[in-house]
């Protein structure tokens, strides 16, 4: 159609620069048709395209480049990009309007976009270039740092900002002593205040990292090699390092510019105007190098992916404006969340401090309130679960007092501030600047009915993805509002309930998933392979009823093999590198000294770590999948059994000494415990179960934070259900006293029973109990007063269960066809995996971490192959 | 209702075979799998595959390595069907990789190597 109006010579936009927003800014091209009516060139000075720089550290958890990359495979191909790797543009001629690469390449622009970015910014100490110095700004940096790391034992950052904590992380993660210096009083100057900064310090120094505030660094010592050996502080002292890395802030990379005559501010950064233009009207610049119209230079990428969009709408006389931008963050720092947003720093004129702060904890949150009530910005170290919700409201007044919102739930009235008291034009998702309206209207106009849909069509979400929680609350909201039934399904699979399914599978005895997916699921589902989701939760349904159904009870038992998620199929808990770790069963924790013995032999023999649990036993990590059967036919034929720490099944159950050695001991506490463990022992459930037996009121077997609990008293047996430790505490409620040993044992039988008929999928008995309709009572009223009859239903199912216990490990010993599945490859099944590997901590092993981010090298492994490369 | 297609018997002896490049490599025999399940491979060059059998018998191969967590696993986790297609749902922390692209329906911005698998 544009055939006759297309103009004799294509435009030709050059981009220098080809970081996050110089991506952002082709894909704003891209979107606009602009890369179909002129020609884009890109110079990129580093050897990959852009990738994404805020996700840098997570190289160190297995991200490969590769995974960071930005650009979608065909992106630039499809749109008639011409990207040059590796060829930085070296000056620009303003006048003549052209660009010259490093190459030599001279290139004509109708239009020149800068994207250039920061540098990091090196304090001149004497030694700063010496071996073993380096910066953390790109891929090849860390590449760089992960090389010389193979041969230093301690590193050190300068810089204790955003920055300048990654980075530390990363060394800590790849087995150096770590220390960070920072110049200002505390951590994170920028983002925090005393307060937030004191509790970052505690929860930092826990994690074993030495943190020197106060102090700058004078001098890199180097030895007689050249190589870095240590950092003098100004404090006087020395610290001995092998490595230093520099972390103390970013410049904008504003040379080119400067010496093409453009204008740049006195601090540097190239100044532009509201549209992103430079001094010269056919320069523009956007992203770190750009000193914005507020007088700002952004360090932060939602910042940049806005003046992109800018500088793609100006282009095309379109106009919008880039006039400053809100500096919230939220991250994850070792494991620590920190967020700040708004004016955290509490600088508006009148404004007040809310201040809840919890040092032995880590907590800190602190919100500044305008004097007129409105919400203006605030801090949270420790806790950052409101952010997305405090940072939407952020500019206007919120429905409740602030006090209500810093505090931790429990301690006073807590209150869940739902967003969907937020207005319309709150901005959910900061990363892409979409507001909570935006939001409603892709689920409204756009008839977007999932958090990804919703993701894809507004882009929300798809940055930081710290707003994620508070998207999936607006878009259930949304539906419901709109009379969507919001779907309680189990999963895409099956439209009923875990508790309609398990009454489907034990009225009419089904013993097959497939049997159940093809007449029970939703129609779409029939005949497909399921779902990850309901595949372990019909297994679980099918696995608790099998001997009353006359199913096999041996989870690795034809279909039931199949269903299991990896832990059960392989009988032992997978960890971060691929290994497996294997808990035997102690009841009650009572174990002979040669047991112990046994159990130290086999640690010692197969180099596993090993740690006593919180739940009374000894945990052995480090098993490849291919000796597990071998460390498993010594630990049967010692007497041991599975624990089933795999399993949502019976864990544990606690005990404390008793009445056999404790002056106050009312009860045998620890007889009870195993005769409990033994009789419960592989019960499969919708969640794990625990339980603990004291055997006085002082309770040092933790009793009541169990899901079945059991307190001695003069007269016999306490006990309480719906106790919980975890994720979200609850202590158990007493649900009936004084009972003998047969009266506690039935009625633990039909309250586990009712609850495995009635629980939602991964529903623990705490949250179960807080959910039915009539609560404890509720609960009482069935399995006490047996008000709906079914106690002698629920007494036989269970005797079923104990009397159809078999050991799963004893079983999968005995099955030659079984233990098939338990090697490394299956066409070489002698070559144990080479990427699962460890090395030492504190005399024992952990898994190696750097190895899990390399790719495999090519080694010569052909000799071990089963099977050749033919035909 | 759905029909299920009709299951093709195969001999115990079927061997499943892996492209690599211009070559294919005899992996083992059908009967190994599990259908719903995965197996390791190791391949010559060192890399692994997770190879995979559906419901209806179908075989499936992807590059082994979790690329959320850098371990090797992929094989370990369970199979399903989303929007017709079959997925494997890694065992750490759950992201699905369509058995046929590699692509990951949970992160557009990943993927994994995709094999070409036949019987023989
Ligand atoms: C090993 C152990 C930690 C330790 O070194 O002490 C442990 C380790 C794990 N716990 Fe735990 N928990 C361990 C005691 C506990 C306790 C303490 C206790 O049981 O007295 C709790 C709090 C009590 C409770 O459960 O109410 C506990 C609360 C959790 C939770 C949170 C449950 C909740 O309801 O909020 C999870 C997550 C889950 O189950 O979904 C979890 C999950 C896990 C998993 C399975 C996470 C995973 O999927 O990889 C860990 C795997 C262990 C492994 O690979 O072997 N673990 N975990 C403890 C094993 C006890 C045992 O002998 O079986
Ligand atoms: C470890 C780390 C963590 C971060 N975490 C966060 C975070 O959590 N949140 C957040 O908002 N921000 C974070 N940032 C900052 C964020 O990465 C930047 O704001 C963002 O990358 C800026 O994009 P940009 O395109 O302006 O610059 P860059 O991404 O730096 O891209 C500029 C590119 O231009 C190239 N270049 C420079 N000069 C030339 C030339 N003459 N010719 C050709 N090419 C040239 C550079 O090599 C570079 O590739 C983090 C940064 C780092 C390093
Ligand atoms: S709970 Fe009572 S009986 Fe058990 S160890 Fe503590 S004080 Fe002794
Ligand atoms: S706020 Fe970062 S993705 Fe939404």
């Amino acid at each position: 159609m544009a055939a006759m109006s297309t103009p004799a010579i294509t435009p030709t936009i050059v981009v220098v620069g080809h970081g996050m927003v110089g991506q952002r800014f082709l894909e704003a091209l891209a979107d606009r048709g602009v890369t179909e009516r002129a020609r884009v060139v890109v110079l990129c000075e580093e050897p990959r395209p852009a990738y994404d720089r805020v996700r840098l550290t997570s190289y160190f958890s297995g991200n490969t480049p590769e995974d960071l990359s930005m650009v979608e495979d065909g992106f630039l191909e499809k749109h008639g990009i011409e990207l040059h790797l590796g060829d930085p543009a070296e000056s620009i001629d303003t006048a003549g309007r052209t660009v010259t690469a490093r190459s030599g390449a001279t290139i004509s622009y109708d239009t020149l976009v800068l994207a250039t970015g920061s540098y990091p910014f090196v304090p001149p100490v004497p030694g700063k270039d010496a071996e073993g110095c380096f910066v953390y700004r790109t891929i090849e940096d860390l590449l760089a740092i992960e090389e010389y790391a193979k041969t230093a034992r301690v590193g050190a950052v300068v810089g204790g900002g955003l920055l300048g904590l990654e980075a530390a992380g990363a060394l800590k993660g790849l087995g150096l002593e770590t220390h960070i210096v920072e110049f200002a009083p505390r951590l994170m100057p920028v983002q925090v205040d005393d307060g937030g900064g004191a509790a970052l310090l505690r929860t930092i120094e826990n994690m074993g990292l030495a943190v020197h505030t106060g102090v700058g660094t004078q001098e890199v010592t180097a030895g007689e090699n050249g190589a870095v050996n240590g950092m003098a502080l100004s404090d006087g002292s020395v610290l001995a390092t092998d490595l230093v890395v520099f972390s103390a802030g970013v410049r904008p990379r504003d040379q080119l510019a400067r010496d093409a005559g453009l204008a740049v501010g006195e601090r540097g950064g190239i100044v532009v105007d509201e549209q992103c233009r430079t001094s010269d009207p056919a320069v523009f610049a956007i992203g770190e190098c750009a000193l914005a119209s507020d007088g700002r230079v952004y360090g932060l990428v939602a910042p940049g992916y806005e003046m992109a969009e800018t500088a793609a709408a100006a282009l095309e006389g379109d106009v919008s404006s880039f006039t400053g931008a809100d500096l919230s963050t939220k991250l994850k720092l070792l494991g620590v969340d920190v967020a700040s947003f708004g004016d955290a720093h509490g600088t508006a004129e009148g404004c007040l401090d809310v201040v809840y702060s919890d040092s032995r904890a880590g907590l800190y949150k602190k919100l500044v309130i305008g004097a007129d009530g409105t919400l203006l910005g605030g801090i949270l170290v420790g806790d950052a679960e409101q952010y997305g919700t405090l940072r939407a409201f952020t500019g206007s007044k919120p429905p409740v007092s602030p006090e209500q919102l810093v505090l931790p739930a429990g301690a006073g009235a807590p209150v869940a501030l739902g967003p969907a008291a937020l207005p319309d034009d709150a901005v959910v998702c900061s990363c892409h600047n979409v507001t909570k309206g935006t939001i409603r209207g892709a689920v409204t106009e756009h008839s977007c009915t999932t958090v990804p849909e919703v993701k894809k069509c507004t882009k929300a979400g798809t940055g930081c993805g710290s707003c994620v929680k508070v998207l999936g609350q607006l878009v259930n909201a949304e539906l419901e509002a709109a009379g969507v039934e919001v779907d309680k399904g189990l999963c895409g699979c099956f439209g009923q309930t875990r508790q309609e399914l398990y009454e489907i599978v034990r009225a009419l005895g089904i013993t097959s998933y497939q049997e159940l997916l093809d007449n029970h699921g939703r129609e779409a589902a029939r005949g497909t392979d399921g779902c990850e989701v309901c595949k372990p939760a019909v297994g679980s349904v099918i696995a608790s009823l099998a001997p009353t159904i006359g199913a096999s009870g041996y989870v690795l038992e034809g279909e039931q093999a199949a269903l299991q998620d990896t832990n059960d199929h392989f009988l032992a808990n997978l960890q971060k590198n691929g290994s497996y770790s294997i808990v035997p069963r102690i009841p009650g924790g009572e174990i002979t000294p040669e047991k112990l013995i046994v159990i130290g032999e086999v640690a010692r023999d197969f180099g596993l770590y090993t740690k006593i649990t919180g739940g009374q036993r000894i945990d052995l990590f480090g098993a490849r999948v291919d000796q597990l059967p071998q460390i498993w036919g010594r630990l049967v034929d010692a007497g041991f059994e599975s624990g089933h720490a795999y399993g949502k099944a019976l864990r544990t159950v606690k005990s404390c000494v008793g009445q056999t050695w404790c002056r106050y001991g009312v009860q045998d506490s620890v007889r009870m415990a195993i005769d409990l463990e033994l009789r419960y022992r592989g019960l499969r459930s919708p969640h794990k179960l625990k339980s603990a037996v004291s055997g006085c009121q002082r309770e040092c077997a933790e009793a009541q934070s169990k899901d079945f609990g059991v307190i001695a008293t003069a007269n016999g047996w306490n006990l309480y259900v719906g106790g919980n430790g975890g994720a979200t505490p609850r202590h158990a409620d007493l649900l009936a006293q004084d009972l003998s040993d047969a009266e506690l044992i039935r009625l633990i039988d039909r309250f586990l029973m009712f609850y495995i008929r009635t629980a939602d999928r991964l529903e623990r008995t705490s949250t179960w109990l807080e959910r039915i309709e009539g609560g404890l009572d509720h609960v009482r009223d069935v399995v006490v007063h047996d008000s709906l009859g079914i106690c002698a239903e629920l007494e036989s199912l269970m005797a079923d269960h104990v009397a159809g216990y078999r050991d799963e490990w004893a079983e999968t010993l005995n099955d030659p066809e079984r233990l098939l599945r338990f090697v490394s490859f299956v066409n070489a099944p002698d070559v144990p995996d080479p990427t699962v590997k460890f090395v030492p901590e504190r005399d024992q092993v952990k898994p190696d971490l750097p190895l899990l981010s390399i790719r495999p090298l090519g080694e010569a492994l052909e000799d071990s192959l089963e099977g050749t490369a033919a035909r | 209702m759905t029909i299920a297609p009709e299951k093709t018997l195969q001999k115990t002896d079927t061997h499943i075979q892996l492209r690599l490049g211009d070559e294919w490599l005899a992996v083992c025999p059908l009967s190994r799998l599990t259908p719903g399940r995965g197996v390791a491979v190791l391949l010559p060059d060192g890399r692994q595959a997770g190879l995979f059998l559906d419901r209806d018998g179908v075989p499936y191969a992807i590059d082994n390595r979790d690329p959320f967590t850098g371990a090797h696993v992929l094989s370990r986790g369970l199979i399903g069907t989303a929007a017709g297609r079959p997925f494997v749902a890694s065992p750490l922390l759950k992201q699905r990789f369509d058995l046929v692209s590699g692509r990951c329906l949970d992160d557009e911005t990943v993927s994994v190597t995709a094999y070409e698998v036949r019987l023989g």
